[in-house]
């Protein structure tokens, strides 16, 4: 069962992502950005149904991914916190996705060799997408880092709002020591030094400070969320709570 | 409010389909730099499989014909026929020509 919610806990970060992401389209600073980010958000939403699918087949209630996409409750889901922030600017976004990018592409580097099959399948197609993330939200945060006085200023505040926020990413709790003990998941003390000194290069190159580390307060993952994850759930689900079962 | 349109330079796009055909062109974006560039033709261009190789260059980079010269350029092969090579007699053996 403790897989099942550790990678619950992987496909719900991946899908509060790509619906906050999703709320750029149509907003975006310029066409090209609209859809760089659009192609982001539906990369993370395929990576969010197989991951679905597959902690639906290991619940074996009979719950595909669209039941636990549209139908859980914010308790029930264990996505990061730092996914369900909100936007704010596109210094903000873009800084919110290379911290989590970051992060992404050093987890799954380590899920490749998960002792679990179907991870490690699934491991390879995320890679792929998340390389090119990555690329793409770096180089916007070193661009605005090392660019105006404002975008500067501007993406230091954002770094500093949420740099808090990843403590989550490498604070293991029982679920990760057992998936690692098991052979399921990779360490992730490995998993943050990898992460530490990719993020740290990218920043430097940036120019930007990079915030202190500060004692760790929040529990996505364990289904604790800040108050925005309500709000975000209502947008997302209210079609298939207003009119249930409904298709087209 | 309406937002400023962007001061990004415009850049011309240029898609391999597939090894060995030509880079053809497939549109025009704006971006800062060339490095940009590349990453927004991926996200525009190549979104259904497209292509496997990506040319960008700046717009004002890329020397063109004056349509206005058009007569002093292109009327003078007009009745230069003999330029195609349509005069030969191909042997049946020769399939593919």
């Amino acid at each position: 069962m403790s897989k099942q919610r550790y990678v619950l806990r992987l496909a719900d970060t991946s899908l509060i992502l790509a619906q906050r992401l999703g709320e750029w389209i149509g907003h975006a600073p310029a066409l090209e950005e609209d859809l760089g980010l659009a192609n982001t958000a539906l990369d993370l939403l395929g990576q969010a149904r197989l991951l679905l699918t597959y902690a639906g087949e290991l619940e074996g209630l009979g719950r595909d991914a669209d039941a636990l996409a549209f139908l859980r409750s914010e308790a029930e889901f264990c996505n990061l916190q730092l996914a369900e922030q909100p936007n704010g600017d596109f210094g903000n976004t873009l800084v919110r996705q290379f911290l989590i990018d970051a992060f992404q592409l050093e987890l799954y580097e380590g899920l490749l060799q998960s002792g679990d099959a179907r991870l490690a399948e699934i491991a390879a197609q995320v890679l792929r997408e998340t390389r090119y993330h990555f690329r793409y939200s770096s180089g916007w945060v070193i661009r605005l880092g090392d660019g105006t006085d404002e975008s500067h200023a501007r993406v230091q505040a954002a770094l500093d709002r949420l740099w808090p926020f990843t403590r989550e990413f490498f604070d293991a709790d029982e679920i990760d020591t057992q998936m690692c003990t098991a052979g399921v998941a990779p360490d992730l003390s490995t998993v943050q030094r990898g992460w530490s000194a990719r993020v740290g290069a990218a920043l430097s190159e940036a120019t930007l400070e990079r915030p202190q580390d500060t004692p760790f307060a929040w529990y996505g993952k364990r289904g604790q969320h800040s108050e925005h994850l309500g709000h975000l759930l209502a947008e997302l689900q209210y079609m298939q709570r207003a009119y249930p079962g409904a298709s087209w | 409010m309406k937002p400023e349109k962007p001061d990004w330079p415009l850049y011309e796009v240029f898609i391999r389909p597939r090894g060995g055909l030509d880079h053809k062109h497939a549109g025009s974006l704006h971006a800062t730099d060339a490095q940009m560039a590349l990453e927004h033709a991926r996200d525009l261009y190549t979104r259904r499989l497209e292509g496997v190789s990506i040319w960008v260059v700046r717009a004002m980079d890329i020397v063109a014909s004056d349509p206005s010269d058009a007569d002093a350029l292109f009327e003078p092969a007009r009745d230069k026929v003999y330029r195609h090579p349509t005069f030969y007699k191909i042997p049946d053996e020769v399939e593919t020509l």
